[in-house]
């Protein structure tokens, strides 16, 4: 049984392959997060204790699935115990939250996606309170299946999870997680996905309410022809923290990934994070890779972090290339659409739907697209009174 | 008639050494149809005119008075200016990250008008008007002013001020930075909105190059924040022969 290397204490860690970083399905192999850690770093660790550290319920929590989505036969969603034999078939923790969760949760929730015609489904997931929990979610898309699975996440919540996304030969999944929690709320995941030949996979994080949300998605691009999308809208109010990490690992030929996070920030301390990783590895001739994050930020007192990091094994590639801008709307900006007749708020209005459309729109599918236009309307909205008040 | 009024106006600036006046006392009326160049040195308060008309934050009204047809435009916020009836062009138009010209565009009709534009009339309005301005149909899918370059950004403010149909424009400094020919098209455009919409123009401009092509009714220089000589056209032919050095002399002495 092998432990996690120490890094000494001295605040150093030594620059690595993204592909050597130790994992393991239990929390007492790693060591306690001292925050310089390269996935740790720009995260505020003090207020995570709880769920880095201490006992997690990973008992049974309530979920409904939402009416208002098309007919979802062609998926079910059923509760199995953790000795399932797809448990732990796709992902590993890699650093210490993921891994408090996983040795904490007694039962998983298994969406099973198995129709050839298109089925959505939305659970929605709004009582996991405050005390601190672990879940975990497997999302099983077998061959040939088409499936829309969408998470609207809400209310209080102390939460880290594990979400196990495998996507079969040819099979094509839409995955949306729409964080809406409460002020206060803390939310840690790492999805883990697996996609299998041909097999393709639209992966959406809408982080709009929560305190501290950190989502990191894990794409292996394991067999040929695979094709992931990872995108990211966010929208971080004054003392928001929006975390994403994404490492899409390149490692089968002819595979494709798009990455692109976009965000708007507003109000004193909102906080985003985009740490974008991918690895090209010499099994992956043929790679067509692409990443981006974009923030705009609206007011001062706002930061965001974005750290694209390219690591390429193999001369034969396709394409790999990355972007990171952050961009700042100000008085001067302000005044030029007003002296156009647009009043304030609808300055703003137009500025942040701008910015963001470009990657709403991608989510193809209408409920989710529309209710996100609502949710930053609404944000926008507040952030407008606040100011007039 | 619509008439465009600044009144005994002092304006000043909060700067690092404390509240600088800039305005000390500025008179001009403006009718409708006429075009009044604004002629001046550096530093002499000519874009501070323009910017304080339009409501920019940065400068303050110390007294008098600025009205649009007897209202009050110095009471207005900077949008209600615009929908009453004022354009600025700018002379360094800022870029808005995420916001598509089209977009720009339609929404600042919608605004200045109080309902969005027959669809089918506007596309049209605006294709002929990128072509009347010689733009590329491609800038309507680029963000306003991003990776725009000089030339670009003068005719995009021309093609703002064709599309919005302003009674009164303020042109500053819209020359700046243009080779003859690009100079040529903007004004072209300048003088098909006048012909269009009787509209009266502020033209604020260091040199006289724009005067051949923009026919001034009348000419104003501006020295130290005051209106230092006034007259017809043949005072800019003056400026071009002499320039600023005896307003510059004069107000040493003051």
């Amino acid at each position: 049984m092998s432990k996690q290397h120490s890094d000494g204490g001295w605040g150093l860690v030594p620059i690595q392959s993204r592909a050597g970083r130790f994992s393991s399905f239990d929390v007492a192999d790693f060591e306690p997060v001292s925050g310089f850690e390269a996935e740790w770093k720009y995260t505020p660790i003090r207020e995570l204790a709880a769920l880095m550290d201490g006992p997690l319920d990973g008992g049974r929590y309530d979920f409904a699935i939402e009416t208002g989505v098309e007919d979802s036969g062609g998926i079910s969603v059923d509760w199995v115990e953790r000795t399932d034999s797809r448990i732990g078939s796709v992902g590993k923790p890699e650093e210490r939250g993921s891994a408090n969760a996983w040795t904490g949760f007694e039962r998983a929730l298994v969406v099973t996606v198995s129709g050839d015609d298109r089925a959505e489904v939305a659970l929605s997931r709004t009582s996991f309170g405050p005390s601190a929990r672990a879940a975990h979610l497997f999302i099983d898309a077998q061959p040939g299946s088409n499936g829309v699975v969408v998470l609207n996440n809400s209310g209080q919540a102390m939460l880290s999870e594990n979400v196990e996304i495998s996507v079969a030969a040819g099979a094509q999944l839409t995955v949306v997680s729409v964080q809406e929690w409460d002020h206060g709320a803390t939310h840690l995941a790492t999805h883990f996905v697996r996609l299998g030949k041909d097999a393709r996979l639209r992966h959406v994080v809408v982080s709009l309410g929560g305190s501290i949300v950190r989502v990191n998605t894990n794409a292996h691009l394991a067999e040929e022809g695979s094709d992931v999308e990872l995108f990211g809208v966010y929208f971080a109010d004054a003392g928001e923290h929006f975390e994403q990490q994404t490492f899409v690992n390149h490692d089968a030929p002819h595979s494709k990934s798009r990455v692109s996070y976009r965000g708007a920030l507003q109000g004193e301390r909102a906080r985003a994070v985009w740490i974008g990783d991918v690895l090209i590895r010499p099994t992956a001739p043929g790679t067509d890779s692409y990443e981006e994050n974009r923030n705009l930020l609206l007011t001062e007192g706002t930061r965001a972090d974005s750290v694209p990091n390219l690591e390429i094994e193999t001369g034969d590639i396709a394409g790999a290339g990355h972007a990171s801008a952050s961009g700042r709307f100000d008085d001067e900006q302000l005044f030029y659409l007003q002296s156009r007749g647009i009043p304030e708020t609808e300055a703003r209005r137009l500025v942040v739907r701008g910015f963001l459309a470009s990657i709403i729109q991608k989510i193809g599918v209408a409920a989710v697209e529309s209710r996100i236009q609502d949710a930053i309307e609404a944000e926008l909205l507040v952030s407008t009174e606040a100011v007039a008040s | 008639m619509p008439l465009l009024e600044i009144k005994d106006l002092h304006v000043s600036v909060e700067t690092e050494q404390g509240t600088k006046p800039i305005l000390n006392g500025v008179d001009l009326t403006i009718r409708e149809g006429e075009t009044h160049a604004i002629m001046g040195p550096n530093g002499s308060g000519k874009s501070t005119l323009a910017y304080t008309i339009a409501g920019h934050p940065k400068y303050h009204v110390e007294s008098g008075s600025v009205t649009l047809d007897g209202e009050d435009l110095l009471e207005m916020t900077v949008d209600a200016r615009a929908r009453a009836g004022l354009f600025l062009a700018m002379q360094y138009p800022v870029e808005i990250p995420g916001v598509t010209v089209t977009n720009f565009l339609r929404t600042a009709k919608t605004a200045v008008d109080g309902q969005a534009p027959a669809i089918r009339g506007w596309i049209k309005d605006v294709k002929t008007s990128m072509a009347n301005l010689r733009m590329d149909t491609s800038f309507a899918d680029r963000n306003v002013n991003e990776g725009f370059s000089g030339g670009e950004k003068k005719r995009h403010e021309i093609l703002q001020l064709e599309l919005l149909k302003p009674r009164f424009a303020i042109l500053d400094e819209t020359d700046s930075g243009l080779d003859v020919d690009a100079l040529r098209v903007v004004a072209d455009g300048v003088n098909r909105a006048k012909e269009a919409t009787n509209l009266g123009v502020l033209l604020i401009t260091h040199y006289t190059r724009i005067l051949r092509y923009i026919n001034p009714d009348f000419v104003h220089v501006i020295v130290d924040g005051r209106i230092a000589e006034e007259g017809g056209p043949e005072l800019a032919d003056r400026l071009e022969d002499e320039g600023y050095d005896r307003f510059l002399t004069a107000a040493k002495v003051n």
